[in-house]
């Protein structure tokens, strides 16, 4: 069994979150970039597969060197190897351009499963696996919490709006995690060790021969809309703090 | 046939709601760019119900039956909507940012060649061209898009944009396109609760956090959403606690919300957490420490014992 899962590095959830000088983009410095959290749930889900079924988990991930950091940390997760697609200028670039370059990277590692996030918690988008699974010309499934490999086959678990959806599928298949789906392991110290050896190899947008076509234009990046200031429910007792609050969501704010 | 199309989305034989909001975005943006608004539709047995989106401004539908299109497939929805819209040339296409549409788009727009704009929360016109805002970085900044490639599509979150009745039929036109392989099929359906609404559907939600203190204690909150129509939602730490299933939880790794009413109880308010319901309409916040975060992002805050407070609400909201 072959396993690729892709990693986007993003920045920590709790960053604060600066525009750049030129409204378009973010500032990148003084950032703490992290693995995607639903990436982790993949190379979990990839482990866990390895270890019942045996074969190879190769992770991809595209982006300027700091991303090495993040496919590192994969690999002392236990991931055997791992493709840096280095390109100093994708950051914030059209998920469709991203899913493109991964296309070509995980076309020659002949995959039977990819797994991907189900969004990047940066651009928040879920446009880049159903994107790749369409180059790549293969089933997706999408938002899963549950996979089960067996006899060629996947079947996994899909929770949409009210119910879960149980959806087989044939092999190759592009498969994004969703969080439930598995507690990803810490990197232990032999593995991060072990991880300094394992192979990466590198390699560029000319290598894979795309060319960058950006489908999107940013015009501009603004700060949320503001929200009017709050106001604090006045009242001596529970009963008296409800009841105000009770009238306050029907008369004043007509919500119920 | 120019003009702006939606991509209408059924389930078991009826329109969702967010079809409705699409509509009326959509002839919002054909009133301005000029044009009408067509519904792509697929399914099966629908034939009568297509004419009634005309009350939601569509001029016209494309209804394609068959069996093969009755359940939501991406690889089949991507053929037959990838093969009417090269044939038809829109110059807008817009789908729900649901489950559905968020698994659609990057497909089509693959196969078509085009960029998509992913769950939006504004459009408007500039220039003849759509400009689509969307949050990032979990809200913490909006980004205002244009889509270069052709068509210009885009996914809208749903519960944001208004439902507009305007009357009238559409004229609906029966085609066929097609579905090509499929190598995903639906096994099973396991269907959460009867009359369950989904909290990214939900008008009302109540939320419990690790104020909670017990997963038993979640009946207060259960009867207080009860009497308002409410989904019931959670924060990490509930979930996490074991209190409430993973599809209950609302944040950043979570379910992203907008109802018209949120009441947030025993929650801090976290960044990650106010990531997933910062844009609700009205927020609500009961909570014991009147320094939380939570009431800083809060449009009415109840400093207090939620114990105390959230039974009072259910009991004054029964008179
Ligand atoms: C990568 C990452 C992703 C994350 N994603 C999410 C996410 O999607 N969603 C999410 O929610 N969190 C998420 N988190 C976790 C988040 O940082 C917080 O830890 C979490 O939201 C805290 O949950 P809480 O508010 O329920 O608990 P706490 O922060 O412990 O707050 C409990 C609150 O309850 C109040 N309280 C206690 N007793 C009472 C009472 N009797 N009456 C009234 N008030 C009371 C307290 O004053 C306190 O403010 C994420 C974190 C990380 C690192
Ligand atoms: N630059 C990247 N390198 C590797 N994988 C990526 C990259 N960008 C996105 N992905 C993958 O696509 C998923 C969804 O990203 P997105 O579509 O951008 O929300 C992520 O969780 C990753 O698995």
């Amino acid at each position: 069994m072959n396993i690729v899962v892709c990693i986007k590095q993003v920045p920590d959830t709790e960053t604060v979150v600066k525009i750049a000088g030129d409204g378009k983009s973010i500032v990148t410095d003084d950032i703490k970039w992290v693995m995607n959290p639903y990436d982790e749930f993949g190379v979990e889900e990839a482990l866990r597969i390895q270890k019942a079924q045996g074969g190879q988990v190769t992770v991809v991930g595209a982006g300027p060197d700091r991303v090495v950091e993040a496919l590192r940390t994969a690999l002392a997760m236990g991931a055997d190897k791992a493709v840096h697609i280095k390109d100093d200028n994708l950051y914030g670039a059209d998920p469709m351009t991203v899913a493109k370059l991964l296309a070509k990277a995980i076309e020659p590692l002949n995959a039977d499963l990819i797994f991907l996030g189900q969004r990047a918690v940066d651009d928040d988008s879920g446009v880049v696996s159903s994107a790749l699974a369409e180059y790549l010309n293969l089933p997706q499934l999408s938002v899963i919490t549950k996979v089960e490999v067996t006899d060629g086959k996947v079947k996994v678990e899909r929770p949409v709006e009210g119910q879960t959806l149980v959806i087989e599928s044939s092999l190759p298949a592009v498969i994004t995690a969703q969080k439930g789906l598995n507690e990803p392991r810490y990197a232990s110290l032999p593995g991060i060790m072990k991880a300094k050896k394992k192979p990466l190899e590198i390699k560029t947008p000319a290598d894979l021969g795309v060319e960058r076509a950006d489908q999107i234009e940013i015009a501009a990046i603004v700060p949320p809309p503001q929200r009017a200031p709050g106001r604090k429910i006045q009242g001596e007792t529970p009963a008296e703090l409800a009841a105000n609050l009770a009238k306050a969501l029907k008369e004043e704010a007509k919500v119920i | 046939m120019a003009g702006v199309w939606i991509i209408a989305e059924q389930r078991d034989g009826d329109f969702r709601k967010i079809t409705f909001e699409a509509a009326s975005a959509a002839k919002k943006v054909a009133d301005e760019l000029g044009g009408e608004v067509t519904a792509l539709v697929l399914g099966a047995g629908l034939a009568d119900k297509c004419a009634a989106l005309g009350k939601y401004g569509v001029a016209k539908v494309l209804y394609v039956d068959n069996p093969a299109l009755a359940e939501y497939a991406a690889e089949a929805y991507a053929n037959v909507c990838a093969e009417l819209i090269k044939k038809g040339g829109p110059d807008v296409v817009l789908m729900g940012a649901s489950m559905q549409g968020k698994d659609l788009g990057g497909r089509l727009a693959a196969k078509l060649g085009t960029g998509i704009a992913v769950d939006c929360t504004a459009l408007a016109v500039e220039g003849g061209k759509l400009k689509a805002t969307r949050p990032m970085y979990a809200g913490k900044v909006y980004a205002d898009l244009f889509i270069k490639g052709s068509p210009q599509m885009a996914s809208l979150r749903p519960n944001v944009f208004d439902v507009k009745e305007v009357g009238g039929q559409a004229a609906v036109e029966t085609v066929s396109a097609d579905p090509g392989s499929v190598r995903t099929a639906v096994v099973d359906k396991v269907v959460a609760g009867a009359g369950k609404v989904d909290l990214t559907e939900a008008d009302v939600i109540v939320s419990g956090g690790r104020g909670m203190k017990e997963a038993v204690n979640f009946h207060i909150i259960e009867e207080l959403a009860s009497k308002l129509g409410a989904a019931v939602g959670a924060s990490r730490s509930a979930v996490d606690a074991g209190w409430r299933p993973h599809t209950d939880q609302v944040g950043q790794t979570g379910k992203v919300v907008t109802p018209n009413l949120y009441i947030a109880c025993g929650i801090s308010g976290a960044i990650q957490h106010l990531a997933g319901m910062g844009s609700s309409k009205v927020i609500v916040a009961i909570n014991k420490d009147p320094d939380a975060p939570i009431h800083t992002k809060a449009d009415f805050c109840v400093v207090g014992d939620l114990f105390e407070v959230v039974p009072e609400l259910t009991k004054e909201l029964e008179k």
